[in-house]
């Protein structure tokens, strides 16, 4: 278990190219995010938990749904850790997995409406579903 | 001056107008915009992983069609100038991505090499950098005087500023330089650089209507009658929540209106 949590740590360092080492732990990242009250884990915390190896905390958080992908973290972190990408990192390896879509076609006709966007539900399979 | 154009999924679908107005407006100012041939969809969100190969390609694929005809390549959407803008500066700035990029590309019907050489330029930049607001003012034939005119700008367009390199992230001017030379009076509010939701208004209405709703009532406070944004996605977020008291409309529609070719 041990074994793959390391594997699974490594995994969001490269698939994010984050750096979660050079963070100073300021919490600029956390301020600056629109999603924070809705998040059970903040920016600044997938930092830490990674640093930490704290991998099925960060996979099992709702926050990975809740992040907009705005880069307010990214443009204001002054270690330039890019909190952002490791969010996109833990995102993309729980819907890489079998069944973890949080998005599928069957749900979308009940959420359309007239004015919607394709560019909407463009960006919304490439954010919640493989 | 001919550009490459690359319009993307929704100004051929739920926002023609913003096309449309973008094309006669450039006529009228001496510049022309050529449609990539056979675009594909940019996916609409920008591939952060980098371990995300295939759908940076459409990208990749717009990018090198423009640099082929040697010239630059313009956008409207934010989403679209997003992705399009980051997809090119990892082509040449990440020779991991580049290398398995065009392991992909060679296998293609017409291989190639891209190396990340094409210009990417916002249509806001055009008007900016190559007509210039003085010029623009000049052929405005109904300044839209009194107009007080809120500049949302979201966050594609900004984000990373070490990337998309497009104004100052955190006090841009360029919509409101905009604002100003077409006659109106550009309000300054201080969300104008938060985000609209993006997509989770497909799954999250709540939350984003919340977001919309601070932008909004931050904007009302300080005067604003209108919003402009750029982007599709933004437009709908915000008029969804607000749409009444404060109507979000593309900047296009204003610029066509000061231009007088605005299409009733
Ligand atoms: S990109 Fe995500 S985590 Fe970062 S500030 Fe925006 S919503 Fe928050
Ligand atoms: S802003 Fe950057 S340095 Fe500060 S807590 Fe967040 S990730 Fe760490």
């Amino acid at each position: 278990m041990h074994g793959n949590n390391d594997y699974q740590q490594e995994q969001i360092r490269t698939i994010s190219g984050a750096e979660d080492r050079k963070c100073m732990k300021c919490g600029k990242c956390s301020a600056s995010c629109p999603s924070y009250d809705s998040m059970d884990i903040r920016p600044h915390q997938f930092v830490s938990y990674l640093r930490g190896g704290d991998i099925d905390a960060m996979l099992s958080s709702k926050s990975i749904w809740k992040c907009i992908s705005c880069f307010a973290c990214v443009e204001r972190c002054p270690r330039d850790v890019k909190p952002a990408q490791i969010i996109e990192a833990a995102r993309l390896m729980v819907i890489r997995q079998q069944g973890e879509n949080y998005l599928s076609p069957d749900d979308v006709p009940e959420l359309l409406d007239p004015e919607l966007p394709q560019q909407l539900l463009a960006s919304a399979f490439r954010k919640y579903a493989k | 001056m001919v550009y490459s154009y690359y319009p993307g999924c929704t100004l051929k679908t739920k926002a023609k107008e913003l096309d449309k107005n973008a094309r006669l407006c450039a006529q009228a100012l001496g510049f022309t915009l050529e449609e990539v041939e056979a675009w594909q969809c940019c996916g609409a969100v920008y591939p952060m992983g980098t371990d995300e190969i295939a759908t940076k390609l459409p990208a990749v694929r717009a990018l090198h069609a423009a640099d082929e005809k040697g010239q630059s390549i313009v956008t409207l959407c934010s989403a679209c100038h997003h992705v399009l803008k980051r997809v090119n500066e990892d082509m040449r700035q990440d020779k991991d991505l580049r290398t398995k990029v065009n392991n992909y590309i060679a296998q293609e019907e017409e291989p190639y090499t891209y190396n990340g050489e094409a210009n990417v330029l916002h249509y806001l930049e055009v008007l900016r950098d190559q007509v210039g607001f003085d010029n623009l003012a000049a052929k405005v034939k109904n300044p839209l005087a009194g107009r007080k005119i809120g500049a949302y700008y979201g966050c594609m367009l900004l984000r990373p500023s070490s990337v998309m390199q497009f104004d100052d992230p955190e006090n841009p001017t360029i919509f409101e330089d905009f604002i100003k030379a077409i006659g109106a009076e550009p309000v300054v509010y201080p969300y104008r650089n938060e985000c609209c939701g993006g997509y989770i208004s497909l799954k999250e209405k709540e939350m984003a209507e919340e977001m919309a709703g601070k932008i909004a009532d931050n904007a009302l406070s300080k005067g604003a009658e209108v919003l402009i944004t750029a982007c599709p996605l933004c437009l709908y977020n915000m008029d969804k929540k607000t749409g009444e008291t404060l109507p979000t409309v593309y900047f296009t529609e204003f610029l066509a209106e000061a231009l007088g070719i605005k299409e009733e």
